[in-house]
This record gives C-alpha cells, sequence and structure tokens, in this order.
C-alpha cells in the first residue's frame, strides 16, 4: 500500500515551486498583497495485519487523507478571503519507515504534522519532533499520551479511551443499565482500553459483575462457513456469566467484538467495541449542520466518512481556523493561538471545541452509534460540570498524571 | 377583507387599540416536508400542504402574492399560491437551498447554496438565474439592506459575514464574526446589521458603513448551559427599539434593546428555537421550535409568550403574510 504513495521528497519534486512559494493573489481583497503560506503534513501510519472481521470495515487506500483534502478546501476558501493558502503533503508510512520520513518531513521546515499512528508509534514520532513542530494526533487514543507520557507538542483531536468509555458510561447510567460484564481481548492495547471501562465504571457507579479475557488463538479471519462456527462458539463463550444489563466489549485488536450481538448466551445487548460503538463520528450523523459535511465529504471521496478522516479534518481545520482568527501564517503564533483560552473551532458537533491545557486534549462530545445511526450524543444532560460539562468526558484536571 | 368593511366596523377598529386582521403564517417543517399554515388572529392551524423534500427558507412576495419555500433536497425553489395552498411553479436555486432573502422591492431572490459555496441570484418574473457568486464555506444566513443595496451572506465554516453589492454581484466587504454565523439582519434604519453565530454563542452588531464590529451582544441564562445558548434567528421592530434573537437548544428567545445592544428579558418557548417571524402590526411573535414540534406565539407588546401551536414535524422557517 505504502508504494501507492510517494514520499515527501518526491511530492516536493513534484509540486515544486508552487508549493514552496506564495501563490498569487485570489480576490479583491488579498490583491496587492503576499498570499499567507501555511502548509502542514499527514503522515499516517500503517500497521501490516489481518483484515477487519467484516469487509465493510476494510480501509480505504485515502483513509485519512480525505479529511485532509476537504479541510484544505474548506481552509482555502475561507483563505481566498483573508490572503492564505493552504497545503497539506500526504505521506504514508510502516512503523519501520516513519521516522524517516518524519525527519524528511520536518527537512522541508513544514511546522505542523498530523500524525495517523498507533500510541507507541505516536509517543515516539512526538519525542522524535521535539520543539522543532507541532504534532496532531488523529488516532491514537491511548490514556497514556494524555498522562504520563503527554507531550507539549502535542495535540489530540482523537478523543482518548477515557472519554470514550465515560461517554458510553453516562448512557448506560442514564438507561439505568449499570451491571456490566466486560469481555476483553488478549492482547496489550485491549487492556488498556478494558482499563478505561474498569476506570468509568467507578466514576459512573456501575460494578462490572464478571470481567472475562477473549484469547486470540490465531486462524483465518474469513471461512466460506465462518458464522457456522461463531453461532456455536459464542453463546459457549458468554454463558454461565453474572446477572448483567449489557455486555460490553474492549477489543481494540478487532478480534471478537462483532462476533458478540446476537450471538450472546443471555438476551443482552453488547456495546464498546461493537453494538453500540462510542466514536468520533459517524456517517450517518446529520445534526448540527452534520448533513452539509457528509455531502462536502462525499462529494469529494466518493465513500462514507471515517473517524480517521474526521479527526485529521479536524486538525488541520483547527490549523485553519487559528490562521484566520490571528491573520497569521507563524507557525509559533499559530500554536500559541491553539493552545490559548481564546481558542475554539466548530465541529459539527453543536458546540465549540477547545483544547484542555492540562493535557492538549481537545474537548468534544462523543457519539454513540449503531450501524446505521446515532442513538446518543454524550456528555448526557444530567451530568454537570463546573467549568464545561464536556469534562464529564476523560480525564479531568485533578486527576490528570500529565506535566508539560 | 378591507373593501368588505362596513363604516360600523371600520369605526369600531378604529376605536379598538390593536385591530386584528388576520394573517396566513406559514410554517416549513424540515422533517415532515410540508407547510404548517396558522390563522394570526384565532392563532389556529388552519391547514397544511406538501412542500417539497426538506423545505426550510420561507419567505413572501411584499404584495403577499407568492410563497417561496427553499425544498432543500429538490435543489430548487418552490413557489405557491399562498390563498389556495397550490404549488405554481418552481425557480432555479442551485443546489441544496437553504435560507433567501428577497430584495424589498420583491425581485430577485438571493439564495444560500449551503452545499456548494455559493449565492445564487435569481429573478423571479423570468426564472432566470443572473449571478452565482462564490463565497465562504456552507452559505446560509441571507439579509438584505433597507435600500436594497447590499445583500449579506454569512458563511457557517468560514465564519464570515460576506457583504454584496446587489448592482455588481460583487463581493465588497468580508468581517470576520464567531463560530458558524447563521443569520443576518439590519434593523429598519439600516445603520445596524446583526449577525448571529450559533456556536459562537454572540450576536455581532456591526456598523454597515464601517463594515466593523461596534459590539457583541452575549447571553447568560441562569440554569441553563452556556453550550445550549445558540443564537439563530434575529428579527426587529419597525421602530428598531426592539430585538428578538431566538436560542436555539437554549429554549429561549432573548429581548434586546435595540439603542444600547443590551438584553432585556429571555422568554421560554418551545424546544430548539431557530427563526422567527412577526406580524404586519407587529402584536405577535412567531417562532419555531424544531425538537418540540411546535411554533410558540409572543405578546410583543407585553414580551410574553401567549400560546404555542402544534405544527409539523421540525418547523425550520416561519413568514407572515403581508395581507
Amino acid at each position: 500500500m505504502t508504494g501507492q504513495f510517494p514520499s515527501v521528497l518526491a511530492v516536493l519534486a513534484m509540486t515544486g515551486a508552487a508549493f514552496l512559494q506564495p501563490a498569487g493573489p485570489a480576490n479583491a481583497q488579498a490583491a496587492g498583497q503576499e498570499m499567507q503560506m501555511i502548509c502542514a503534513a499527514v503522515l499516517r501510519v500503517d500497521q501490516q495485519g489481518l483484515p477487519p472481521i467484516s469487509r465493510l470495515d476494510l480501509p480505504p487506500e485515502d483513509l485519512g487523507f480525505a479529511g485532509a483534502r476537504l479541510a484544505i478546501e474548506d481552509n482555502d476558501t475561507t483563505g481566498r478571503f483573508m490572503g492564505q493558502d493552504f497545503e497539506a503533503l500526504e505521506i504514508t508510512a510502516t512503523p519501520e519507515t516513519a521516522a524517516a520520513e518524519m525527519d524528511a518531513i520536518l527537512d522541508q521546515d513544514i511546522r505542523f504534522v498530523v500524525v495517523l499512528a498507533d500510541d507507541a508509534t505516536t509517543l515516539a514520532l512526538s519525542d522524535q519532533v521535539g520543539d522543532r513542530a507541532m504534532v496532531l494526533n488523529a488516532r491514537a487514543r491511548g490514556d497514556n499520551l494524555r498522562g504520563a507520557d503527554c507531550r507539549a507538542n502535542t495535540i489530540h483531536a482523537a478523543p482518548s479511551h477515557a472519554m470514550m468509555a465515560d461517554a458510553l458510561a453516562q448512557f448506560l447510567m442514564w438507561k439505568k443499565w449499570p451491571n456490566w460484564f466486560l469481555v476483553k481481548g488478549s492482547h496489550p492495547e485491549d487492556q488498556d482500553l478494558a482499563a478505561a471501562y474498569t476506570r468509568a465504571a467507578t466514576k459512573f457507579g456501575a460494578k462490572i459483575v464478571e470481567e472475562r479475557v477473549f484469547e486470540d488463538t490465531g486462524g483465518a479471519r474469513r471461512t466460506d462457513s465462518g458464522h457456522v462456527q461463531v453461532q456455536q462458539q459464542m453463546p459457549v463463550f458468554t454463558q454461565r456469566a453474572p446477572a448483567h444489563d449489557i455486555l460490553i466489549t474492549a477489543d481494540e485488536a478487532g478480534v471478537f467484538a462483532v462476533y458478540l450481538p446476537y450471538q450472546t448466551w443471555d438476551a443482552r445487548p453488547v456495546a464498546g467495541s461493537a453494538g453500540l460503538v462510542p466514536r468520533s463520528w459517524h456517517p450517518a450523523m446529520e445534526a448540527w449542520g452534520g448533513m452539509q459535511f457528509q455531502n462536502r465529504f462525499e462529494k469529494l471521496a466518493n465513500r462514507p466518512i471515517r473517524e480517521d478522516d474526521y479527526q485529521t479534518w479536524l486538525s488541520l481545520r483547527m490549523i485553519g481556523e487559528a490562521a484566520t482568527r490571528t491573520q497569521s501564517a507563524d507557525p509559533a503564533a499559530l500554536r500559541d493561538f491553539m493552545l490559548s483560552p481564546d481558542f475554539d473551532v466548530a465541529g459539527f458537533k453543536g458546540q465549540k471545541l477547545t483544547v484542555r491545557d492540562w493535557d492538549h486534549q481537545v474537548r468534544q462530545p462523543i457519539l454513540l452509534a449503531t450501524g446505521d445511526l446515532t442513538v446518543s450524543v454524550s456528555p448526557q444532560d444530567q451530568y454537570l460540570h463546573q467549568t464545561s460539562a464536556l469534562d464529564t468526558l476523560g480525564i479531568d484536571k485533578p486527576e490528570s498524571e500529565c506535566t508539560f | 377583507m378591507k373593501a368588505a368593511l362596513t363604516t360600523s366596523a371600520i369605526l369600531a377598529i378604529c376605536l379598538t387599540t390593536a385591530p386584528a386582521f388576520a394573517n396566513r403564517v406559514f410554517v416549513s417543517n424540515e422533517k415532515g416536508n410540508d407547510i404548517t399554515v396558522i390563522d394570526s388572529d384565532t392563532l389556529e392551524v388552519i391547514g397544511t400542504f406538501p412542500g417539497g423534500n426538506r423545505p426550510r427558507g420561507i419567505t413572501i412576495s411584499p404584495d403577499g402574492k407568492e410563497l417561496y419555500v427553499c425544498a432543500s433536497d429538490d435543489d430548487l425553489v418552490r413557489v405557491y399560491d399562498p390563498e389556495t395552498f397550490q404549488e405554481t411553479h418552481t425557480l432555479p436555486s442551485g443546489p441544496d437551498p437553504e435560507l433567501f432573502v428577497l430584495h424589498p422591492s420583491g425581485n430577485p431572490l438571493y439564495i444560500a447554496n449551503e452545499d456548494d459555496n455559493l449565492v445564487t441570484v435569481v429573478d423571479v418574473k423570468t426564472h432566470q438565474v443572473l449571478a452565482e457568486i462564490p463565497v465562504g464555506v456552507e452559505p446560509e444566513g441571507m439579509g438584505v439592506s433597507p435600500d436594497g443595496k447590499v445583500v449579506i451572506n454569512t458563511s457557517e465554516t468560514t465564519n464570515m459575514a460576506h457583504f454584496i453589492d446587489t448592482e455588481t454581484f460583487e463581493i465588497t466587504a468580508n468581517v470576520l464574526v464567531d463560530l458558524r454565523p447563521r443569520f443576518a439582519q439590519y434593523n429598519p434604519a439600516g445603520t445596524k446589521l446583526y449577525v448571529s453565530a450559533e456556536i459562537g454563542g454572540t450576536v455581532s452588531v456591526i456598523n454597515p458603513e464601517t463594515q466593523q464590529i461596534d459590539k457583541k451582544i452575549t447571553f447568560e441564562i441562569p440554569g441553563v448551559l452556556p453550550e445550549a445558548i445558540q443564537p439563530v434567528g434575529v428579527r426587529v421592530t419597525a421602530d428598531g427599539k426592539k430585538v428578538y434573537v431566538a436560542l436555539g437548544p437554549a429554549n429561549r428567545i432573548a429581548v434586546v434593546d435595540g439603542e444600547t445592544d443590551e438584553v432585556l428579558d429571555y422568554l421560554l418557548v418551545g424546544q430548539r428555537v431557530w427563526q422567527l417571524a412577526f406580524t404586519p402590526d407587529e402584536k405577535y411573535l412567531f417562532t419555531t421550535n424544531g425538537n418540540s414540534n411546535d411554533v410558540s406565539v409572543i405578546d410583543v407588546a407585553k414580551d410574553e409568550v401567549i400560546k404555542s401551536i402544534a405544527v409539523g414535524q421540525q418547523p425550520w422557517g416561519v413568514v407572515v403574510a403581508p395581507n
């Protein structure tokens, strides 16, 4: 897959002067003044691995990048009136080549890098970048990246596991479904996600009646008669659980969760990694101007939007919004403004999105969605907070382990 | 109706302080795909008729003979006879028309194309598109100056009010406002331009001469989360003294002093209130409440909500016939 995307150097050679030099004036307002260039890069680190269980979840080749293209279009439309021009390079890497690609990006004096990578790679890239650029995390959800391993040069546009778990927990408590049967995978990343649900249960007063591990024993994901065995195995796996209201799956590795709805021993709904899933965005979202956003994206990409696209879009829109408001292209000025209390950005979620000063996490409502629809949006109205209701989701200031 | 009045009836009207001529109130129901008609005297629903797919923006010609509806998902403007409720013809609108404003003379119509970053100008007599003006991302709010020389468009993701010259169709100024500007409304004297920002939670008061923001009106309601205060529709009384601002999911209308731009009062209405319309005598103000599927009626003199009227699914826009 990587081979289909040129490296940084190749892209720069292709775009050449047009990319590095200011473009001409594009409207009456900007006439007579030089266009300000604001350049960013999107670095997507693709893992080799098994395909997802459902073929509907196969990653499109332009995953994340399509969101970047929409953000640049949006930024440029505004930029036309402000005398600003935006660019974003699209770079793919493997975990092995990520560092070299990042170096190549930094060598081109690009000061904003949107990173789509797993927790460990994101942290390594943030450390590699140091004070040479600002990293915008558009994928990794690890709570450690906002906690003990937080970095001052990184803003998290992607919500954390804790935010996702809290969003689901608030809804389940509102439903009065406080007894959870937690099933987690056997991979290390599944433990982190399960820990977020355990923490959310304590925070909101739910009870985890049992925690059970689904061992990943490997094997082919798909066979000609796949569902036959699933139909036998899943009820057996879930039987003899204590009385519970709902089964919560923590399956970051994507090994088993989607097998569980309708296959459980007890007639109980499934949530978490399958069933009712907390998401940063969903292609069926229509409220708060979402319809227009979906239409624009689908016209550009010819497919429904994914969370990685939304998070990348949001990252680049934050840069665009900072450039519009400060009327500056100076990376330091944009960075300072994004991290200041004056910064906010609209993200089609019904309220302004802002950045937490204690861990650089973007505050945002979380959608709870089935395959077809948004079922609810958290925070739930009943959960109040002294500063922002959004801070009922995730790690609040007093509990944060982050120090910059 | 006036012609049918007898001398004694005219005398009676002259003697009462608030003559009650009945006007038709038209409400577009975004999800119900229909238009609800209310009698402004009895405050009862007197009819419902199909409004095309996803009807949102709604307005009426100054002579009251043509009712215009943005049928967003049909990509056109549907035109109805306000008396018979029959569709007479359609107008080209460009894709996804959301909101529009009619020139004070009754022609042309300026339409915001939300999906296409354009304002389309349509001649309502010849049905021809006169111009397409590129604006910011997600154009929505449309306002026109009382002298008809300037049209304002607000772009929701670009966060600007664009000033458009109605002679040349050129943008003459862009004013950066707060997040998601939804609506633009001049005061009748043309000395102030109010632009609401839904996510920003403010109304910018712009001086049309200098194109500078003179003041930002902010709102604070005890017991209502600040995030729920989302200003959308704005209407100003003919004397310019009172400004009404719909506050979306705060479920309230703010009453603002048109001279000092200070908030005077908050009126509790239905859920997710977006658009507003006065009766011609300014006795009543109607509000569309999208989440409670009703219209609230405000007594303007007393600033009191006097009635809720159930309408169709997700009422969006409202207009009152001039006669």
